[in-house]
């Protein structure tokens, strides 16, 4: 076969041929299931992991008085608001007497009238003790029968039985009415400690049953946080960690706070521990009961090991692991992670050294026959 | 010997070359639609890859959690991790929602996954960029395709999250990208409603005479709090130890535990054969009638290319040119331009793939297949031109 000949419209069309065979192959190489997977790779470093637990609270008062009827009764009136400050002691409200006050009086009215029988009875004892000791005398002189002076000894002596009956029963008639006020001294609502006024459940005309609440009082300097941790991750919880808690209503502004216990009852519904954690700084205004906060609790720096980023973990044949480069090729490393802090810094116990080259981040997911490239950002991510 | 079909191709090289590339991006049209079909399938497929499960516990007789609606107890993979053969089980939610961040918002899958280290079933096996979910609320991992960035706040119902990770290829089965949250917090999103609906519903409790009774105080608020819990999840999944078939511990899951469970090759034949099927046939029908018309075009491309060069067929069979060689002058002009057209259609197809906003995979069997079709369809129409050819006259040459 003879050389075409050497002309401009051959070059033209050979040049065309040769771009269009040049992107055929660059493409079939460069996109699709025959490209190499882009990758990022770091070098493991050793160093300490601070780590810490992640849990979200509600705002709860450490003490809240529930305070309420011992009997069940109407509401007559009511002294306290919701957001009112009260004092040990003060009066709330009261219950309906009802009947009381009436009992009372009529108790008042028997007292005095077993009053009334005892000063009687002390009339008798007295004329009786005269009349006794007057025969006494006759009977000295010989001037009375021995039978009759009996007769006033033992009219005395029964005179004094009826006085101890008759103060027996106005004691009785006393302690009634005693009994009686002291109910109705129980009508009255009254604030067992000092607090704020949280809630108020009732108005006055409502019926409630015995130990129904109708005022709820919280102690606002006791303020704490129910929090919940997931059991996963609450590995080294216990009190007296330091903590940092973000309120919902007040994002961006962490206040300092102290795990104040563990709960030694966890939730085996939800898979949580429970902690209470307390504010360590004065709270201005007071954030409301039920908010919901969110606490990370610091635990104490690990010592030194060698630490990975946790996107680099990877699964492979139920074993967890890292896949790391050896002389440009990849080999999956089984490794036994420790401990790990919320920015997924993981230390890894063995499996792994110091100045090893670890995959972190790639376009696929990697097999061990996987072509690499290694770039500094997988293409299509952000800066 | 001197190469007639080159000598030709030279004479008019720049048409020769266009028709190719006409023809090049109409086969690139065809092995596009190919891909769409593809990374449809694929897109069923990266679901269960994504999931790392072996097994997928579900409801009793539903097809779920996929293909139709599934609840179970969240507490319900303890009972299932006791079972023989059985290395992990982690619940997992899902639930497609639309996904805010600013004015944006995003279709996607939000993905509830346990609480644990990476590796668990259910969790993203890869990053590109971020780190894995730490905290056990309020974190997030977006597929890129969503268009989040790391540090983004994003609102799914009334939390917030930060995404602190990205991920890639991780779609629900209709390409919509996936958004993974704590276990905790998606079984509230999938719960909760709006807060004026909440406040309604405690309304609405508080009003019926049955919770809220006099003399019980305390049930309207025991009420309320059993009302406002969600404790269920749409699927456990499950991986095996090693040496256990999936199809024994399935059995004997769904035996003990009274529960559906599906291996991987039952679950692909949900998400392929049910949930995808119509959509795929309707793709896979478009692409046969493309491909049919693909064809169809190239055929008639050689054919007039042919026809339009029969005056010169017809000097060369009057200077006595061998019919071997006018043959085979026009079947290398249509390989020619076969070759060309699928070049350009590869080309073409690989560079504007990535812009489609679905996924399309474009697999090198299909392209091998594609490339042995238009060779195929290159040579029969040439053989029709071949046959038009050699039947000219000679004489036609001279005459009118």
């Amino acid at each position: 076969m003879k050389g075409l000949p050497f002309k401009g419209r051959t070059m033209a069309l050979v040049a065309v041929l040769l771009a269009l065979l040049g992107l055929f192959a660059f493409v079939a190489l460069r996109s699709g299931p025959l490209a190499p997977v882009a990758v990022t790779v770091t070098t493991v470093t050793s160093r300490s992991v601070a780590p810490a637990v992640f849990g979200i609270g509600t705002v709860e008062s450490r003490y809240r008085y529930r305070v309420g009827p011992t009997a069940i009764g109407r509401v007559t009136r009511l002294l306290v608001d919701v957001g009112d400050r009260v004092v040990a002691g003060q009066l709330l409200g009261e219950m309906d007497p009802v009947d009381l006050d009436e009992r009372i009086r009529a108790l008042d009215a028997a007292y005095q009238r077993t009053d009334a029988a005892v000063r009687e009875a002390e009339l008798r004892r007295s004329f009786a003790q005269t009349q006794a000791e007057r025969y006494e005398q006759l009977l000295a002189v010989r001037s009375t029968s021995e039978e009759i002076v009996a007769t006033r000894q033992q009219e005395r002596q029964v005179a004094d039985v009826a006085l101890l009956a008759t103060r027996a029963e106005r004691a009785r008639a006393g302690d009634e009415r005693a009994a009686l006020l002291a109910q109705r001294r129980n009508l009255r609502l009254v604030a067992p400690a000092a607090g704020l006024v949280s809630a108020r459940d009732v108005d006055p005309g409502t019926t409630v049953a015995a130990g129904q609440t109708v005022v709820e009082i919280v102690d606002p300097t006791s303020l704490w946080l129910s929090v919940r941790f997931d059991q996963s991750s609450a590995r080294g919880l216990q009190s007296g960690l330091s903590t940092r808690i973000l309120l919902r209503s007040r994002r961006g502004e962490p206040l300092p706070g102290r795990v104040a216990r563990v709960e030694p009852r966890a939730d085996a519904v939800t898979e949580e521990t429970m902690a209470k954690v307390a504010f360590t700084s004065a709270l201005d205004p007071l954030p409301p009961l039920g908010e919901l906060a969110e606490v990370t609790v610091s635990l104490p720096a690990t010592a030194n090991a060698p630490v990975i980023p946790n996107a680099a973990v990877q699964r492979v044949d139920g074993q967890s692991g890292l896949w790391t480069i050896v002389r440009g090729d990849l080999r999956f490393t089984p490794v036994t992670l420790g401990a790990s802090d919320l920015d997924g810094n993981v230390q890894v116990r063995s499996g792994i050294s110091v100045g090893d080259r670890i995959v972190v981040y790639s376009a696929k997911a990697l097999s061990a026959r996987s072509r690499i490239t290694v770039v500094d950002r997988i293409p299509g991510v952000a800066p | 010997m001197i190469s007639l079909a080159g000598r030709d191709i030279q004479h008019e090289w720049g048409k020769y070359v266009f028709t190719g590339i006409g023809l090049g991006l109409l086969i690139g049209v065809t092995l596009t639609m190919a891909g769409v079909y593809r990374g449809m399938v694929d897109d069923g497929k990266a679901l269960l890859d994504n999931s790392g499960a072996e097994l997928w516990v579900v409801q009793k007789e539903t097809l779920g959690p996929y293909a139709e609606p599934s609840s179970l107890n969240d507490d319900a993979y303890r009972s299932i991790l006791a079972v023989q053969g059985v290395a992990q089980a982690a619940n997992i939610t899902y639930l497609t929602m639309q996904v805010r961040s600013d004015e944006r918002d995003v279709r996607a899958m939000v993905v509830g996954i346990a609480s644990g280290e990476a590796g668990t079933p259910g969790w993203p096996p890869y990053l590109v960029a971020g780190r894995q979910i730490t905290r056990s609320h309020y974190e997030a991992v977006a597929d890129i395709a969503a268009g989040f960035a790391l540090g983004d706040r994003i609102r799914i119902r009334r939390n917030h999250y930060t995404v602190v990770g990205l991920t890639r290829r991780m779609v629900s089965s209709g390409g919509d990208p996936m958004v993974f949250i704590p276990l905790k917090d998606a079984q509230e999103a999938q719960f909760l409603r709006d807060n004026d609906a909440v406040v309604q519903s405690r309304r609405r409790t508080s009003e019926n005479p049955a919770f809220n009774r006099a003399g019980v105080p305390g049930l309207l608020d025991a009420v309320i709090t059993s009302q406002s819990r969600n404790p269920f999840v749409n699927a456990v999944l499950v991986r095996l130890r090693p040496g256990y078939a999936s199809d024994d511990v399935a059995s004997s899951i769904e035996r003990w535990q009274r529960l559906t469970v599906y291996t991987r090759p039952e679950m692909e034949g949900i998400l392929v054969g049910k949930l995808i099927a119509t959509s795929a046939r309707q793709i896979g029908m478009f692409l046969v009638i493309l491909a049919i018309v693909s064809a169809a075009i190239v055929a008639f491309i050689i054919y007039t290319m042919t026809l339009g060069k029969i005056r010169e067929i017809a000097v060369l069979k009057l200077i006595g040119t061998r019919n071997r060689t006018i043959a085979s002058m026009i079947m290398q002009q249509a390989l020619g331009l076969g070759l060309i057209g699928f070049a350009v259609g590869k080309i073409a197809a690989s560079f504007w793939a990535p812009f489609f906003p679905k996924y399309v995979l474009l697999i090198p069997g299909d392209t091998i297949a594609g490339f042995f079709a238009v060779v195929v369809i290159c040579m029969l129409a040439s053989l029709i031109a071949i046959r038009a050819a050699l039947r000219v006259d000679p004489a036609d040459a001279i005459g009118g």
